[in-house]
């Protein structure tokens, strides 16, 4: 009798998988007690949501979950996955080290199993390594997103209108003049940080993509060779951010701003615009509602391609990992399980990924959310998704992208040199 | 009689060296035999002789970073130790009373704060809303505001008067306990012979207190040549690389950069550094029998 019911359980499975539109190979959780061990950053919520309720539709699967600052896990997560009871899901700052040291599970066997090739393969780019580490964008597949995060500009909506600013800005030069408006009405015209790291590498790259197509900057983060990021374009936009610095749009302590004190400036009606990612919109959206919009960062000339710093939050399974097949199913469930894309468009506030015939979440009408979404949309549509400058080697952002960007507000270095102060560093980094 | 002597002394200095040897000879050790590789932490080493020495020596950004570790050199010693100078000739004369027992607590408070609490607190004192720039608005100076510990000016002294801030109470007690043990004959008899207060100064306190003067001079050049708490709270070593001293320098090489070799090359350079300063200082300080 046991036996029959089992056979009925497995035939159901079967059948749901068949429905959903799951290769029946599948790997699952099964049936017996199974204890993941996740290491989660401090202070995102999501993935401890969603563990909540993947235990809740798969009882037998609990999390013990360890959580650590996001600079600490840059440090520690070798150290972690070479240990032997390694993490079954970890959230991975980057992945060119680990893969070149054998310590991230590839998956290529789940990207058939579970038929991850209907996922948009541009979301999936990012996350694929060559063996031995470098380059990125091409060879296996070593992580999944359980979302995929954008950056663009938000607006404080009171200033826009104060300033007559009826609809978001078409061109650059649009969006140039909207900010000498500002400045000239005495209204701060960016909010910025740019202490610890430098912040204004999201403008800058935000201008990259204003000024060229974003696969050159793609060749140069993912290490390909000859790549350089001492392009006409990548200096066209810098000298464009040096521009703004002498016109005096970012504060004038931007070098003194933390992350946490420029979201609170910005939201405490402290400047026009600032340049951040979609994970603020939930923020925007229940503490600040109403007061804050957000719009892509617009092409050079109108009707022109956009290409903005598109990411995936970054999930790994370890390859010493006890539960490799069952973390394998949460990352596929987390973008096909539809309560699971409403918990992470409502908590994370960015793009859940899986395949794009999947609708997504409803938001709510005219919300922060819903405009990042759709601006999402238009990235994914323009094939416009840039990985971030900051990724390009693990240590390009402390030791090539911060120093120089904070010179540059700083009045003691150029958009050109700054450019060509990185591409050296970067050089540096890559002979060493 | 004598062996068991040495047999019984060697037992009792044995606990001790064991934990020295783990805790300090071992680590220097294997810094050393770290810093002749190329290794990212985790994967195979491979040796590359004095490579990362020469690194050290001759990259611009690391010549800097050491550079920057001097000049704090000038705000954590200096200050520290004349102002603590200047407060014990002062009130030399009235440390029995409760007007010196409340000097002594005041300047020595400083000390007992944790490093990490004294920047934290000082970056918001410098911060752009802060009461430093609160001041100076207060005043009319104006133009003067700004965000301190993000300016290529200013973040370096900034800086400073924080170490400055924490290492007076220090000095001021070292010096303070220090001028309690010369002898006051020795003043009265000056006075006698017509001495000012600056030749007292100069001809009795300072030879005094030689030995404490001394110890302020080497734990404060210490702390400023291997700094790293006051700085990663404050500034986090910027802008640009204007405040980044070797501590933290090491700990970015070996733990963001992944570049082991590389960090221990500059932590035994590091270290030597320290040596060269200190030795001599002790040296000058000694007192001569």
């Amino acid at each position: 009798m046991m036996q029959k019911s089992l056979n009925l359980v497995g035939l159901a499975a079967l059948a749901a998988a068949a429905l959903t539109g799951t290769a029946i190979a599948a790997p699952t959780c099964g049936t017996d007690p199974v204890v993941m061990n996740a290491y989660f950053e401090t202070g995102f919520p999501l993935p401890t949501r969603l563990a909540e309720e993947f235990t809740k539709q798969f009882p037998n699967v609990t999390f013990d979950i360890k959580e650590d600052q996001f600079a600490n896990m840059m440090e520690n997560s070798p150290r972690i996955l070479s240990e032997d009871n390694a993490p079954d899901l970890i959230r991975l700052p980057s992945m060119s080290d680990l893969v070149a040291n054998e310590l991230l599970a590839n998956l290529d066997g789940y990207f058939t199993e579970f038929g991850w090739d209907k996922f948009p393969a541009g979301q999936l780019v990012q996350l694929r390594v060559e063996d031995g580490g470098r380059p990125r964008g091409t060879g296996s597949l070593w992580a999944m997103g359980l979302n995929y995060s954008m950056t663009g500009v938000f607006y404080n909506k009171e200033l826009a209108a104060q300033l007559g600013m009826t609809e978001p800005p078409k061109t650059l030069a649009e969006l140039d003049a909207l900010l000498a408006k500002a400045k000239e009405a005495g209204v701060q015209p960016i909010m910025q940080w740019n202490k610890g790291t430098g912040g204004l590498a999201f403008p800058l790259q935000n201008l990259m993509g204003a000024y060229g197509p974003p696969e050159p900057v793609n060749d140069w983060i993912f290490q390909k060779d000859g790549a350089t990021i001492n392009t006409p374009e990548a200096v066209e936009a810098a000298t464009h951010l040096e521009n703004w610095v002498k016109a005096g749009y970012f504060p004038t302590d931007a070098n003194a701003i933390e992350y946490f004190q420029m979201m609170s400036r910005f939201m405490g009606g402290e400047g026009l615009v600032m340049f951040n990612g979609d994970w603020e919109s939930g923020n925007f959206d229940s503490n600040a509602a109403g007061k804050f919009g957000f719009f892509l960062m617009p092409s050079e000339e109108a009707g022109g391609r956009h290409a903005s710093m598109s990411a995936p939050l970054t999930f790994g399974i370890g390859a010493k990992a006890a539960n490799k097949d069952c973390a394998a199913f949460f990352l596929d469930w987390v973008a096909t399980n539809e309560q699971a894309r409403k918990i992470n468009v409502e908590v994370g506030g960015s793009n859940p990924g899986g395949p794009p015939d999947l609708p997504i979440p409803a938001v709510t009408p005219g919300s922060v959310t819903e405009a990042t979404l759709a601006a999402g949309n238009v990235l994914a549509t323009e094939n416009g998704a840039m990985d971030f400058i900051a990724n390009a080697t693990g240590a390009i952002f402390a030791a090539g992208w911060t120093p120089e960007l904070q010179k540059l507000v700083g009045g003691v270095q150029t958009g050109p040199g700054m450019i060509e102060a990185v591409q050296a560093e970067y050089e540096k980094q890559l002979s060493r | 009689m004598a062996r068991r002597t040495a047999i019984a002394a060697l037992l009792f200095a044995a606990p001790a060296f064991v934990m020295y040897a783990t805790f300090v000879l071992v680590p220097l050790g294997m810094s050393v035999f770290y810093s002749l590789q190329r290794w990212d932490g985790i994967g195979k080493m491979r040796f590359v002789g004095l490579n990362n020495y020469l690194i050290v020596l001759t990259d611009a950004d690391l010549l800097q970073v050491i550079g920057n570790a001097f000049l704090l050199v000038l705000w954590f010693t200096l200050i520290p130790v004349l102002m603590g100078l200047a407060v014990a000739a002062a009130i030399r004369e009235h440390l029995g009373g409760p007007f010196g027992t409340a000097t002594r607590t005041i300047l020595f408070l400083p000390q007992v704060i944790p490093l990490v609490a004294a920047g934290i607190a000082w970056s918001w004192m410098f911060a752009n809303s802060g009461v430093v720039n609160q001041a100076l608005r207060g005043v009319g100076l104006e133009s003067w505001a700004r965000g301190w510990l993000g300016d290529f000016t200013f973040a370096l002294p900034a800086v400073g008067i924080i170490g400055a801030w924490v290492l007076l109470g220090l000095c001021t007690m070292l010096l303070v306990t220090g001028i309690t043990k010369i002898d006051p004959s020795l003043y009265e008899a000056a006075r006698l012979d017509g001495a000012g207060p600056w030749d007292e100064f100069i001809y009795i306190t300072l030879p005094g207190l030689r030995q404490e003067l001394g110890v302020c001079v080497t734990v404060t050049v210490i702390a400023a040549l291997a700094s790293f708490d006051i700085v990663y709270i404050a500034t986090g070593g910027g802008p640009g690389i204007q405040t980044t001293v070797p501590g933290l320098e090491i700990y970015r090489l070996a733990f963001a950069h992944r570049q082991v070799g590389l960090a221990s090359a500059l932590a035994i350079f590091l270290m030597v550094l320290v040596l060269v300063c200190v030795l001599p200082i002790q040296w000058l300080t000694r007192v001569r029998r």
